[in-house]
């Protein structure tokens, strides 16, 4: 009989990780992913709706339209999952029993943690990034400030990412020079790789770009324009964007099978839960020390998909593991960006900003529809 | 050992920095003023970036004591 493997969250991970088990399984697996919406979001692309750079419509498409023929889609949120009975309980009070389960199921935004918060800007969901770009159209000139409201986030590089793309912005529109850009950061650097923030920093100064370090947001007035950090320091905005805290999904609060911030607990090479040997994690979801991105759930799904579909055909399981691989694009402006490549025990290395890397993320961006969800690029 | 009474450890061995100091910086977020909070770190950066937040947030850095592979840092939420 086939095995039961059940993919919740249709993001980056799930959807390719489902697709890449049916393949390989030699129809020895029956595959579903339940999906809260039915519709894929492609979320790096939040940043350039953000500045104008790109159209929301252009970010998604039908999950159904993404995944195998063999692949069945069921749209509902996961409520709970019951590990002991192994099953999966639905919104709609539907079950799906499992012999294999990967979780994918992201992280979520919670701009409340944190006092006054709700009144910024944010680029980190669909909506907030419309509403930012129509806030930047209306702006003609003053004090904007990109802060860190909690770590960690996605996407590490992408605060300093939108103050590059944002300068870009200001400047085409003949409004740099009425504008001041502050950027604050939680760490004593640009954001948290070293060797990255060493080759951006210098450009943050030569584009006129403040950067206040140590800056971790505690709360915000909305009345005052004021937003004041951990450390104890005020700084005044006309336009505040910040990265909103994050946290795991409820469901996995619900089920017991995460920490205090919901982020579900695996080991850091197999991705396999710490207590349930046919639970696994992925992406976003997970409590490793790695970046959230969608980078890593790509890398993450391919090394879950060769577990599961060694375990199902009764083999030994891979001994290639997950080794911490990330590699990411950083948009430096003005048509540049750099790369981000490192591994748990490989220390991050960038190239010097060029035009191509800023054309090879460009290029990933619209060719992704038709490679990483599929499982075409390794 | 410390003579002082620790409120809550955190071992971030192994964690790449940044790693070390954003859970020292959550610890504090949602402690007491007065807690005292242990952080083992075998990450370089951690003997810079540390001291130089606790000293930046006005917080007090109790002691800095260097063991096999790792270094204790023990720090007063002050504030």
């Amino acid at each position: 009989m086939a095995a039961q493997v059940l993919v919740l969250g249709g993001g980056v991970g799930g959807t390719m990780c489902a697709n890449v088990i049916a393949k390989r399984s030699g129809g020895r697996a029956h595959v579903t992913v339940v999906d809260a919406t039915g519709i894929h979001v492609f979320q790096p692309g939040f940043l350039y709706v953000a500045v104008g750079q790109e159209r929301p419509s252009a970010l998604q498409r039908s999950e159904a339209s993404l995944l195998r023929h063999d692949v069945r889609l069921v749209v509902d949120r996961a409520r709970k999952v019951d590990p002991a009975a192994k099953r999966v309980i639905l919104a709609s009070g539907r079950t799906l029993p499992y012999d294999e389960l990967v979780i994918a199921t992201g992280s979520r935004t919670v701009m409340d943690e944190v006092p006054g918060a709700r009144s910024a800007h944010d680029f980190y969901t669909m909506a907030g990034a419309v509403q930012l770009f129509k806030a930047l159209e209306a702006f003609d000139g003053g004090m904007i400030v990109i802060g860190v409201a909690g770590i960690p986030y996605k996407c590490p590089p992408a605060p300093v990412e939108f103050a590059f793309l944002l300068d870009d912005y200001l400047r085409a529109r003949g409004i740099r020079n009425k504008t001041e850009v502050k950027l604050l950061s939680p760490l004593n650097r640009a954001f948290t790789i070293e060797a990255t923030s060493k080759l951006v920093q210098p450009i943050l100064a030569e584009r006129g770009i403040e950067l206040t370090s140590f800056f971790n947001v505690e709360s915000v007035d909305p009345m005052a324009k004021t937003v004041t950090s951990l450390e104890g320091e005020t700084v005044s905005y006309d336009l505040l964007v910040l990265v909103p805290p994050h946290r795991g999904q409820k469901v996995i609060e619900d089920s017991g099978l995460g920490d205090e911030r919901g982020w579900i607990t695996v080991d850091k090479n197999t991705l396999k839960h710490e207590k349930f040997p046919d639970i696994w994690a992925i992406g976003d979801a997970t409590s490793i020390p790695i970046s959230k991105s969608g980078s890593v759930a790509h890398y993450e799904a391919s090394v879950v998909a060769d577990e599961i579909v060694a375990a199902i055909r009764g083999e030994a399981a891979p001994t290639h593991v997950y080794d911490g691989k990330v590699m990411c694009f950083l948009e430096t402006g003005q048509g540049q960006a750099t790369t981000i490549r490192f591994d748990y025990t490989h220390p991050p290395v960038s190239p010097r900003p060029a035009r191509i890397w800023h054309w090879g993320k460009a290029v990933f961006n619209k060719t992704y529809w038709h490679t990483v969800p599929q499982g075409r690029l390794p | 050992m410390f003579a002082m009474q620790i409120d809550k450890t955190i071992d971030a061995r192994g964690m790449a920095c940044p790693g070390p100091l954003m859970n020292l910086i959550g610890a504090i977020r949602q402690g007491q003023v007065g807690q005292v909070f242990e952080v083992l770190s075998s990450d370089e950066g951690s003997k810079t970036d540390i001291p130089a937040w606790v000293a930046k947030a006005k917080h007090e850095l109790v002691e800095v004591v260097q063991d096999h592979g790792y270094t204790h840092f023990v720090v007063r939420k002050a504030r």
